[in-house]
């Protein structure tokens, strides 16, 4: 049985819609036109046990809406949801108990209190035996290597400081399922290092299921078997990285280094499948579709227009991808 | 570690919080406190001129004004977290953090802070309270005592409920309404008094529908010793103060539709 199931799962909010201007504000005082949001129309997936799943979107897609709903702090309009058999906003207290979550945005530290302090409480809070506190606590302080922040109030911490101490609190009584809501943002790049070697390995070593949102696409290539894209409320793409891709566009590009210009000038690239993109001095790019043209088969036809100093080829950046796949479902919405 | 315990230490940490700001604790403490004493004296210039208040001596009413005062004092340092809910929890969304966590939302709001400076009006209560009860003559008998604590838990379980009602209401306004400083400032203004000197209607209200004489007038009656020119019961004087923790249990009842109201729209 998945760990997580969920079944046509929407959310409708009924928002007040306001009227333009001091005038406007003064007769939505009186009269109120309740117009319907469908944050989420119907949502489906499984998630088993262990996986590490990317859950991306643009803003206002359904993401924290979604995860709302899965953590237990939002009913849903309709649909069904089981989280290791519990229907999360049923059971809140004995669901949240068994899950960690990480809000990237917002510290579920105490401001005033040093860092250890908090973890002292939460152990008193999720009620966790003292023998798998200390064991879950040492861990944690050595993993996300705590142990010179442990006295200082989480006011005083860095905010790639404050990722880690929050990261391990959300571990400390042992969830077997962690969401994570844009755990890397406003990091420099040693600190999302940091905290991406953490993810990978908690997910690897410990089997903790991972849900992650985030809008930086270089956190779901370096962690991500699987990604899910919500937009407009439904679940647009569910599969593997390369699949998302492809889905897109299967396209890949060839860089290839030539000793000088001159020697890069006279390259050509023809036929189905292929076109040059870019020639930059003694560079040239090629795109290609390695389903009608495979990489051999071009770099054959290259080397017998000339010997090339280096070459190599390039993924699309997934970004380019995610873009073009949102700009493609919103076409179709309109 | 059990919900009292929790509790406990929630406080004891806002405690030592609160000590880090030694100056704003201090100056915040010394305002409550100048705030009691403007009150009694304000209750003696009313003596002075008039002797009496319609037969009740100024110990007498001290007594009430004492009572409710640290009573309230105590209410409010428990409930600092529903005080402030609305701009501290709800505008800010740090009420999803209370929600992720697996305990009760009103353990965890009665945790938020113990605000020492609440105590600028709990020591100039019990100051007056027992002063009043020397100038009177009370003889200090177990019973009496034993009443007056019990008054005033049912009391604090009543203020607590208030700043519960106050914080529920942010679900559907978002920010703390002023509203209910009418019943808890006010609240503590009228219970200063004694009930008799309310037109009829105001009696009522607060007996049946606030019942803020439950957990003040009526057992201080019975703490006094004296009949109630009303004419209730002793019994049903020192059973009052029952109604303080059934107001407190439907004020949570309605705390609870409130958080559901929360849940199913995330604001």
């Amino acid at each position: 049985m998945p760990q997580i199931e969920v079944r046509g799962l929407a959310k409708t909010f009924r928002v007040a819609e306001r009227l333009p201007g001091l005038a406007g504000a003064f007769r939505g005082l009186f009269h109120r036109r309740m117009r319907d949001v469908h944050a989420l129309g119907g949502v489906d997936f499984d998630i088993e046990r262990g996986e590490l799943v990317g859950y991306i979107g643009p803003n206002g897609a359904g993401k924290s809406t979604t995860i709302k709903i899965l953590a237990g702090i939002l009913n849903p309009t309709a649909g069904t949801c089981r989280v290791d058999g519990l229907t999360p906003w049923r059971d809140r207290r004995r669901h949240v108990s068994r899950i960690g979550v990480v809000f990237g945005q917002r510290t579920q530290l105490w401001w005033d209190l040093p860092v250890i302090e908090s973890f002292e409480l939460l152990k008193d809070i999720y009620r966790v035996p003292a023998a798998v506190y200390r064991d879950n606590r040492d861990r944690l302080i050595a993993l996300m290597d705590l142990e010179p922040l442990l006295d200082v109030p989480v006011r005083q911490l860095s905010l790639g400081q404050r990722m880690r101490s929050d990261l391990a609190a959300a571990l400390l009584h042992g969830p077997r399922l962690l969401f994570l809501d844009e755990p890397t943002i406003g990091l420099d790049a040693v600190s999302k290092l940091a905290i991406r070697d953490f993810v990978r390995e908690l997910n690897r070593e410990a089997q903790v299921t991972v849900v992650l949102t985030t809008h930086d696409m270089d956190d779901i290539e370096a962690l991500c078997e699987r990604v899910m894209v919500i937009g407009n409320g439904r679940i647009l793409v569910d599969g593997s990285v390369d699949g998302l891709r492809r889905r897109v566009r299967n396209e890949r590009v060839l860089v290839v280094d030539y000793d000088s210009a001159d020697d890069a000038l006279g390259i050509e690239a023809e036929g189905e499948g292929v076109r040059l993109v870019e020639r930059d001095a003694s560079r040239v790019r090629i795109a290609f579709d390695p389903d009608r043209l495979p990489a051999a088969t071009l770099i054959g036809q290259l080397l017998a227009q000339g010997t090339p100093h280096d070459l190599f080829i390039e993924h699309p950046p997934i970004e380019q991808t995610v873009a073009e796949l949102y700009a493609e479902h919103d076409m179709r919405e309109r | 570690m059990n919900s009292a315990a929790l509790l406990v230490r929630y406080l004891a940490i806002s405690l030592r919080g609160q000590l880090q700001y030694r100056a704003s604790f201090l100056m915040a403490a010394l305002g409550n406190l100048l705030n009691c004493v403007i009150e009694l004296a304000g209750i003696w210039v009313l003596f002075d001129r008039f002797g009496n208040l319609s037969g009740w001596s100024f110990a007498e009413v001290a007594f009430f004004c004492g009572t409710v005062n640290a009573t309230y004092a105590i209410g409010e340092l428990l409930a600092t977290g529903f005080d402030q809910f609305g701009t501290l929890y709800v505008k800010t969304g740090d009420f999803d953090r209370l929600l992720l966590r697996p305990r009760s939302t009103v353990l965890q709001l009665a945790g938020h802070e113990l605000s020492l400076r609440r105590l600028g009006r709990l020591l100039p209560g019990l100051v007056i309270v027992i002063a009043a009860w020397a100038a009177l003559d009370l003889p200090l008998q177990a019973d009496r005592v034993g009443l007056l604590a019990f008054a005033m838990a049912g009391g604090v379980a009543f203020f607590f409920a208030l700043m519960v009602l106050q914080a529920t209401m942010c679900f559907w306004t978002t920010e703390s309404l002023e509203l209910m400083n009418i019943l808890t400032y006010g609240g503590v203004e009228t219970a200063s008094y004694p009930l008799p000197i309310y037109h009829r209607l105001f009696r009522r209200f607060f007996t049946f529908v606030v019942p803020l004489a439950c957990i003040g007038y009526f057992p201080i009656v019975a703490v006094l010793g004296v009949d109630d020119p009303l004419g209730t019961s002793r019994l049903f004087q020192v059973t009052a103060p029952l109604a303080g923790f059934a107001f407190l249990g439907v004020a949570i009842g309605v705390w609870q539709l409130g958080v559901r109201r929360y849940t199913s729209t995330g604001s």
